[in-house]
Formats: structure tokens, sequence, C-alpha cells
């Protein structure tokens, strides 16, 4: 090791401790934006470092620098352009969409380092195997992130697509991969056979996503999240660049863990959402109310106004309805409204409400919300058994009591304990069963009440009838 | 050789390692900035993007590096602006009239948002 690049290394490790410690503070949203700076002042370090290091070693053509810089500016120029104007709504596919290039540029990086070797001799597998690997994650992370972003936005249908004759497919594929895979290390090696591995592994990403419905995205993006630090981590190895293999490897364990926390809240096994299918997707609201009516009580908005106008604490439980009908403002609106003459008012948020895990705390914060009003589902449970009026709006399988009961399709799925409250309040378009498909008790219990309308229109409503009540 | 592949790989093993731990503390409240940040952090795979422009010296090895290049900037320019601007989102309560409050909560005309 050279005093050079031993200097180089030293800034890695630093670069490595900023990250860390960046993501160590975002676990209260009081330090957490100071987190996401502290972990970009590891970023300068890291390609500042390795900048000076590329320059005064370089022997390349300046052609090499040039490529450089005009992907830097126009690849930097669309992403920051992209991050300001998102809409907090579209965050998720956005997140998709930094996936999946994360992804595809460790596969470039594994492929021009092999072009750029001399090969004739034969590769060590040291440098074959992660080569491999790189191409292979990368590939899905890339194809596969598109298509989950493509789905968010409503560019490729939500609901799961299948075709006769997918799963052979399926399997046909992931052997072209890993047979050109394997041959690329045992054979001498040759660009073509990568390439099979890398047009094979893009063709299984799409085939991956493309059955997985809309409601799953969650806990695909989180997978495809630890797919690209996998892959940012095996261009690391391939380079030599440790601070690559650090990085990629805490991206990697932040998106399993995010991953396995989506599907145990979702009540669903990873394996079962990644063999798709199962899914209603964005589809779930279409149904007509089949399901029972006999024992629903219909309330108006005026009734509601009147409750909370009346009540000490209120819980509002927000959904995936919320989100899809933008309502987000309008229930803080109300919420604000009710605060603003003493009522005590908090939000009770599922981890998997919204498109995301958390997008629906994003969602309220863009409304101003203050985080101090999110409860988290260990939190908010407890606060259910004080609560007078628990307001959900666009959730429905996650307060389904019927989880506690084993023998359906919701058993043992965590869930918000709203049938605890004094009094309930569901804001929902019609009595069409959640994603689990089956019909939620919550609807039919005697403190419930039911407001048949869109989120945006009912929460509205609302407001103005509590404005009656309390202003005078 | 094989003595650079150990160390990186005891590197990647113990930053897993390390990463389950930090992630794990983090509240689902901050889910998405966290992602979101922990997808700007693997923009680092832009020092790679360095790397392989500096070995350059084939037109695939140019185009190679404009492609890694470009998706890696989008990647951490764009990732660490929008966590940045979800996360200025995340106020605290400003002093939230709560029920120990006094009754003059309840006159004064909501400050406006």
């Amino acid at each position: 090791m050279t005093p050079f690049a031993f200097i180089v290394g030293v800034f890695y490790l630093a670069a490595a401790v900023f990250f860390v410690v960046g993501l160590h503070q975002m676990r209260t949203p009081r330090t957490a934006r100071r987190g996401n700076l502290i972990s970009a002042g590891g970023m300068i370090i890291a390609v500042g470092a390795t900048l000076v290091y590329a320059i005064a070693l370089s022997n390349s053509h300046p052609l090499g620098w040039i490529a450089l810089a005009a992907g830097v500016i126009l690849g930097g120029g669309f992403g920051i352009v992209r991050s300001r104007s998102v809409k907090m709504t579209d965050i998720p596919q956005l997140v998709s969409l930094f996936n999946a290039v994360g992804g595809g540029a460790a596969a470039a990086i594994a492929f021009a380092d092999f072009l750029s070797r001399d090969v004739s001799a034969g590769l060590t597998p040291t440098t074959s195997v992660p080569v491999v690997l790189d191409v292979i994650i990368g590939s899905v992370s890339l194809s596969g992130s598109l298509i989950a972003a493509g789905k968010l936005q409503g560019v490729i249908p939500g609901q799961p697509i299948q075709f006769p004759g997918a799963r052979v497919l399926n399997v046909v594929v992931v052997l072209i991969a890993l047979g050109a895979g394997a041959a690329t290390i045992l054979l001498p090696a040759s660009w073509p056979l990568l390439l099979v591995v890398l047009i094979a592994s893009v063709l299984f990403g799409v085939l991956m996503v493309l059955p997985i419905g809309g409601a799953d995205a969650p806990v695909v993006v989180s997978l495809l999240n630890a797919f690209t630090g996998l892959a940012v981590a095996m261009a690391g190895f391939v380079i030599d660049n440790q601070a690559m293999i650090i990085a990629g490897a805490l991206v990697g364990a932040a998106g399993t863990i995010l991953t396995l926390q989506m599907a145990k809240a979702m009540n669903r096994s990873v394996l079962t959402i990644m063999l798709g299918g199962f899914g209603t997707g964005d589809g779930a609201e279409v149904t007509p109310g089949t399901s029972t009516t006999a024992n629903v009580r219909e309330v108006t908005a005026d009734d509601v106004g009147l409750q909370l106008a009346y009540a000490r604490h209120v819980i509002i439980v927000p959904g995936y309805g919320l989100a899809a009908s933008q309502a987000q403002h309008e229930v803080a609106e109300l919420a604000k409204l009710l605060t603003d003459h003493g009522i005590d008012v908090k939000y009770a948020i599922h981890p998997v409400a919204g498109r995301m895990p958390g997008h629906m705390n994003v969602l309220l914060a863009e409304a101003n919300v203050p985080y101090t009003q999110m409860l988290q589902l260990e939190e908010a449970n407890p606060a259910f058994d004080t609560c007078d009026v628990a307001l959900v709006v666009g959730a429905n399988d996650v307060t389904n009591p019927a989880a506690r009961r084993p023998g359906n399709a919701v058993s043992g799925m965590p869930i918000l304990d709203v049938d605890h409250a004094k009094s309930v309040v569901v804001v929902k378009r019609s009595m069409s069963p959640g994603y689990a498909g089956i019909p939620n008790e919550l609807f039919s219990l005697p403190q419930t009440g039911m407001l048949f309308d869109d989120a945006k229109k009912a929460l509205g409503d609302i407001t103005l009838s509590v404005k009656q009540y309390v202003t005078t | 050789m094989t003595e650079t592949l150990f160390s990186n790989l005891a590197i990647f093993v113990l930053s897993l390692l390390v990463g389950f731990e930090v992630i794990s503390k983090i509240p689902s409240t901050l889910h998405t900035p966290m992602m979101s940040g922990a997808n700007a952090i693997h923009g680092v795979v832009i020092a790679g993007a360095i790397a392989i422009a500096a070995a350059a010296n084939t037109p695939a090895g140019y185009i190679l590096t404009f492609i890694a290049a470009l998706f890696a900037s989008a990647n951490v320019f764009g990732g660490y602006v929008v966590t940045d601007r979800m996360l200025r989102m995340f106020t605290p309560a400003a002093a939230p009239p709560s029920l120990t409050a006094s009754v003059p909560a309840a006159i004064k005309p909501g400050k406006s948002s």
C-alpha cells in the first residue's frame, strides 16, 4: 500500500464514520435533518478523496474525464431539478428511480472494469465473482426499480401482470443469467458472456416486478433498495473501494430491515409477495359493497362534526385512501381547528400506511402536522383506550379486530386497536373489503358510524360542521 | 490479492452488522426519509464512476463512464436534495394548545399555517 493509497483509505474511513453517524441521527425527527447533512458531508469527503487519487494516478485519455463531466452535469442536474419539483405523494416513484440508477451505475462500473482488464490470461475468481454478482444484482435492481416506479406512477398498470408461462420464462431467464455468470467465472473470460448475464438479469428484473400488485409496492421498493446497496458494495469489491463497500452494506442492511418489517406489518411473507399475483393492488376499492351491511350504522358529516366538537381526545387514523384522494391538507385543517379549540388530536399511523414505509408521515408533515402528533403503532394502541372519537379515513384492514382471532386472512397482522375507542367514525366510499378481501368487523360494531363519501369531500364537510359548533 | 479480498469481506460483513444495528433503531415515522437518505448514500457509487473514468481508454469505456456518471450523479444529488426537503418539513408542535393549556386557547383565532 502506497502512502497515497493509505491517506485515501483514511478519508474513506472518515466518510464511513460520517455515514453511520448521519444514519444514527435519523432516529429522532429533531436530529434527522442534521443527520442527512452529516451523511452528505461524508459523501463529499469520499468523492473528493477518490477524485484526487484518480486524477493523480490517471493515465487515461481526456475523453474519459469529459464523459464523466458530461454525465455528472446531466445526471446531477436532472436529480436536483426532479427532487426540488417532485410532489410528496410521488416520493415512492422517485426513490424507486434512484434505486434504479444506483443499480445501473454499479452494473456499468463492473462492466467497464471487466473490459479494461487484460482478460486473455483469464481472471482470478476474486475479481470475476464480484463482477458477475455486481452485474446480476445491479441489472435486476435497474429494471425492477424502473418497473416499480412505472407502476407507482401509473404508467404501468398497478394490477399484477401475469401471462401464461410466466413462471417458466422466469426460471429460464434465471438459469441463463446464472449459467452465463458461472461460465464467465469458470471459462476464459469474454465480454459477450457478461453481456448475456446483463441482458438476462435485466429481463429477470422486469419479470420479477410485473406480477407484483401495486399495494405491495412498499415491500418491493424496500427490497430493491437493499439490492441496490448490495450492487454498490459488489462494485466496491470490483474496484477495491472501501467507501463503496461500507456504504453499500449499510444500505443493504437498511433495505433488508425495512423489507422484513413491511412484510410483517402486511401479514405477508416476502416470498409470497415476490411470487406475486395474489394482491389486488389498486383495484381494491373498485368492487361495490357486497359484504354484510346489516348492522352498519350510517352517519352524516354533521353528526361527526357534533361528536368531534364535544370530544376531548380524538385520534385520526389515516390510510391509503387518504393519500389516494390527496386529502392530507383537509385532514390537517380539521385537526388544527380541533386543536385550536383545546381538543387533543393525534394521528395513529400504521407502518404500511401510504405507498412506501413511513410515507403517510411525510404527507402529514407536508400538511404542517407536527411530528409530535404522529403516533406509531406501539404508541397509538394504548391511546385508543382513552380516546373519545377515532376518525378512520381511508384505512381498512389495519383496523380489523378479526386480526386478533386465528383462522382468517388478517390473523396475526399487527393492527391499530381502533375498536377500543369510545366512538368510531369511518370515512369510506363504500363497504368494499380492503386488500385482504374480508369484511372489516370494525364497521359493524355498535360504536361505529360509517360516513360514505370521498375522503377529501367528507373531511371538508366535517370541518364546516365542526365550525358551527365551536366558533360561537 | 486474497489478503485484500479478505479485509474487504471483513469490512463488508461488519458494515452490514452496523447497518442492522443503526437502522433498527429508526422509528417508522422516519422510514421514508431514512430510505431516501440511504438511497443518497448508495450514490457513493459515483466514486466508482470516477475510478472507471480514470481507466477509460476505449469507446466502450467512455460510454460506460458516461452512463455510470449520469446514473450515479442523479442518484447522489437527487437523493440528498429530496431527503433534505422531506426532513425540513418535520417540525415539532408550535406551542400546542393541549388540554393543560388554559381556556384562552379556545378564544385565540387559529394561527395561520
